[in-house]
Parts: C-alpha cells; sequence; structure tokens
C-alpha cells in the first residue's frame, strides 16, 4: 500500500507529465485558454490513460511479456502493438460513451480524438513496462499521472485566465508567455522533489 | 533534381519544423538538455522520417484512403522499433540518455505529418527528399537548443568545456524550466522576425504547433483538428456536432 501511494505521488507531482517529463505539451499548451475547457481535456485524459495503462498491462502481460509465447521474445513488439491498441481503445471507448453514457460523452467527446496523439498515453504505457510494474501498479501509474496533467492544466489555464489582459512585451504575445508561465511553474514543482 | 534540391531547402529553412512550423515540440523540449542528445535525437528521427516517407510514398496507392491512419502509424512504429534497436546495439549511452523518447518518436507530429501531407501525395523521390530536408532542419532545430542550453547551464558544448573556470553554470538550463524559457525566447524571437517581415510586406509563413491553433497543422487529419487555443467549447461542441451529423448521413 505505502509503495502504490509513493508511486502516485511520484508520477503526479515529482515527476509531473508536463512540466518535468514533457509529453503532452501540444494540449498543455493548446487547450489551456480556460479552466472549464482544460478541466475537461485533463478529464479525458484521466479517463483514458487509466483505461489504457489497464488495457495495456493486460497485453503485456498475458501475451507479449508471456515466457509461453514465443519463449517472451515478444517484447520488441510493444510499442507498435501499444500504439495501435491505444488507437482503437480511444475510438471506442468514444463509441461506448456516445450510446451508454451521453453525459459524460458531451462533458468529454470532443476532447477523446485528441488524445490518440497525445505522447502521454503511450509514455504510461512504456514507462509501466519498463518500470516492471504489475496491473495493479500500472493502473495506479497511470490514474497518477494523468491526474498530474489534470492538475497542471488546470493551473495553467486558471493562471492564463488572470493574466489574460497583463501588459505582455510585444514579441511575448501568445506562445512565449505561455510558455515563460509554464517554466516558473516547473520551478514551482521542483518543491515537490523532497517529498520522496 | 532540382526539386529535390528544393525539398531540402524548404524543410531546413522555409518550414524548418522547430522554428517555423512548431512542431514536435515534446522532444524539442525534452532531449535538448545538450548538443549531443540533441543531434543523435535529431538524427534518429531523420532516419525514421526518411524510410517512413518512402514505404508511405510507395504504398500510397495501395493504401485505401480510410484506413490510411492505422497503416501510417504501423508504418511509422516500425521504423521506430528498428532504429530503438540499433541504438542498443550500436550507441548505447546515447540510448540511455535518451531513454523513453525514441519510442516515442512514433507520435511524433512531425512524421504523421509529412506523411499525411507530403509522401501520401508524391512520387517516391521528392518524398524521400523531404523526408531528409524535414529531418535535418529539425535535428538543426534540436542542435541548437542544445547547445544554448548545454553552454548556459553547463558551461560546455558538445561536453568540451568551452566557458572559463570562473563562470559558474546556470544549472536551472538544463533542467526543465530552462527548456521553457529557452523555447519561449526563440518563439518570440520569431514573432520579431515575423513582424518584420510583414511590415516589409513579405509572406509570413504559418507556425503549425497546437500553440497557434489547427488551420494551417499538417496533422490535423490525426487529431481532428476541431481545437485550436481561439475556439471556446461551445464551438467546438458544434464543431463535433456538425462532424457527428455528416459521419451519420455518411453512414458510419
Amino acid at each position: 500500500m505505502q509503495e502504490l501511494l509513493l508511486i502516485a505521488v511520484g508520477s503526479a507531482f515529482v515527476n509531473n507529465v508536463v512540466l518535468s517529463q514533457f509529453l503532452g505539451i501540444c494540449p498543455f499548451l493548446g487547450v489551456s485558454k480556460n479552466v472549464k475547457t482544460a478541466a475537461g481535456m485533463g478529464g479525458a485524459v484521466v479517463f483514458v490513460i487509466t483505461i489504457a495503462s489497464f488495457v495495456t498491462g493486460l497485453i503485456y502481460k498475458f501475451i507479449l511479456g508471456n515466457p509461453n509465447i514465443m519463449g517472451g521474445e515478444l517484447e520488441y513488439l510493444n510499442t507498435i502493438v501499444f500504439i495501435l491498441v491505444i488507437a482503437a481503445l480511444v475510438q471506442f471507448v468514444e463509441m461506448f460513451l456516445k450510446k451508454s453514457i451521453p453525459s459524460l460523452y458531451n462533458a468529454l467527446g470532443v476532447y477523446l480524438p485528441l488524445i490518440t496523439t497525445n505522447c502521454a498515453v503511450l509514455g504510461v504505457a512504456l514507462t509501466n513496462v519498463e518500470s516492471g510494474y504489475g496491473l495493479l501498479t500500472g493502473v495506479v501509474n497511470g490514474f497518477a499521472t494523468a491526474a498530474g496533467f489534470l492538475v497542471s492544466i488546470v493551473l495553467m489555464a486558471g493562471i492564463r485566465e488572470k493574466t489574460e489582459h497583463n501588459d505582455v512585451p510585444e514579441s511575448f504575445k501568445g506562445t512565449p508567455i505561455v510558455l515563460v508561465t509554464a517554466g516558473l511553474m516547473a520551478i514551482a514543482f521542483f518543491g515537490f522533489s523532497g517529498l520522496i | 533534381m532540382n526539386k529535390c534540391t528544393e525539398r531540402i531547402f524548404n524543410g531546413l529553412v522555409k518550414e524548418n519544423p522547430t522554428f517555423v512550423l512548431m512542431l514536435g515540440m515534446c522532444p524539442t523540449l525534452a532531449v535538448t538538455t545538450s548538443a549531443t542528445n540533441g543531434i543523435g535525437m535529431g538524427l534518429s528521427t531523420t532516419a525514421v522520417l526518411i524510410m517512413s516517407n518512402m514505404l508511405i510514398s510507395m504504398l500510397r496507392k495501395i493504401i485505401p484512403d480510410s484506413v490510411r491512419m492505422p497503416a501510417f502509424i504501423v508504418v511509422v512504429a516500425s521504423f521506430v522499433t528498428i532504429v530503438d534497436f540499433l541504438l542498443e546495439g550500436f550507441v548505447p549511452s546515447l540510448y540511455d540518455s535518451l531513454g523513453l523518447y525514441i519510442p516515442l518518436i512514433v507520435v511524433n507530429c512531425i512524421i504523421l505529418g509529412r506523411a499525411e501531407s507530403y509522401a501520401s501525395k508524391n512520387p517516391v523521390l521528392p518524398s524521400i527528399f523531404d523526408g531528409v530536408g524535414m529531418g535535418l532542419g529539425f535535428t538543426v532545430g534540436l542542435t541548437c537548443i542544445g547547445i544554448v542550453r548545454e553552454l548556459i547551464g553547463a558551461g560546455q558544448i558538445f561536453g568540451f568545456q568551452v566557458m572559463p573556470d570562473s563562470y559558474e553554470p546556470f544549472t536551472i538550463f538544463i533542467l526543465a524550466p530552462g527548456a521553457f524559457f529557452v523555447l519561449a525566447c526563440l518563439v518570440a524571437l520569431q514573432n520579431k522576425v515575423k513582424k518584420n517581415l510583414a511590415k516589409k510586406g513579405k509572406e509570413v509563413p504559418k507556425t503549425a504547433g497546437c500553440g497557434e491553433g489547427c488551420a494551417s497543422c499538417a496533422s490535423k487529419g490525426i487529431c481532428g483538428g476541431h481545437l485550436s487555443g481561439s475556439e471556446t467549447v461551445s464551438e467546438m461542441s458544434a464543431l463535433k456536432k456538425d462532424a457527428d451529423k455528416t459521419n451519420e448521413q455518411e453512414g458510419v
């Protein structure tokens, strides 16, 4: 239990997926104009990454990393299989939500197709395998990583809403000032590094 | 050959993926802690880009339009796996320092973007040279950022000490925040250049990165293309509904 907690805090705050591992920068910069949109995107990422780490964990445990199939030498297929599974999974989740839980679909729907190319999803799946996490640990790690993404993108959107009308030097308007903000947030997140 | 040299010039200067199009920001920020890492990542991406452009261009009449994205992803992922093994076997030190970011070349939007917007529509030879140009442009971009960060953050270039001993390195520049700051300055510089160009009445090249909206983005086909920074939620849901409607009409 304590180990799971350590992994969760570690991936959510200490090694924050955006601010220290630079995964998922595109949505972080592109979809952080206002808090509501950012929260929607973050929610969708939490949803997809948690499911994806479970499914990729299953596939790794029973097929790719299984010593009984091809002597466990299928590991080299990890990247190819994972990216295809994630792409298919996102489509499937979208269809499922649309038919069964329309309210959740309305909240997350627009963001789902974008998540396929979010490198955080593939990144988490590969990290889980590389660190030798089991099924439960992998899902916890995935959920925590995504929660870290949610926290940082919502914080970012909040800061951007507050600073929108500030007097920024002409050339720094738009993306550059967002990047500077991200840099300052990254420094702030260094504060967590003593936690573990 | 004229068209081929034009492709290389296009990738290196006119549509440089790092400085002009702002594509592939994740590896740009993550691996540029030193010039060596930058060049290693750039060349690996170049290799994947050339090979995938070549194969996709060869297969462009065979791959049906409706499944082209999964097909492209499989092609790219296969080459990434090959590059991953080659690096592990021949340059283990680079392999260790790039780590997770080598398999993540698969989701680098430069590669899928070029496959979608160039290789799937053009003959083999120009596609190869398009890959060479874009890849080298990316390599140059990463190396430049790597040099700046290594110089300020460690006082070295390519691992050689260039700053005098009295120089106190700003370690923050080779840590995570430094990446954001250097990139911020770079984009600001680019904005300045663009404004000067616009003042002189010259054509201003468009940015394609996700921070600047989807209208000109090469990978629009992959991400759905309806989520740019300037659009509000309601507009996006409206777009989504439209898309759903057309899907239903087409019987999808």
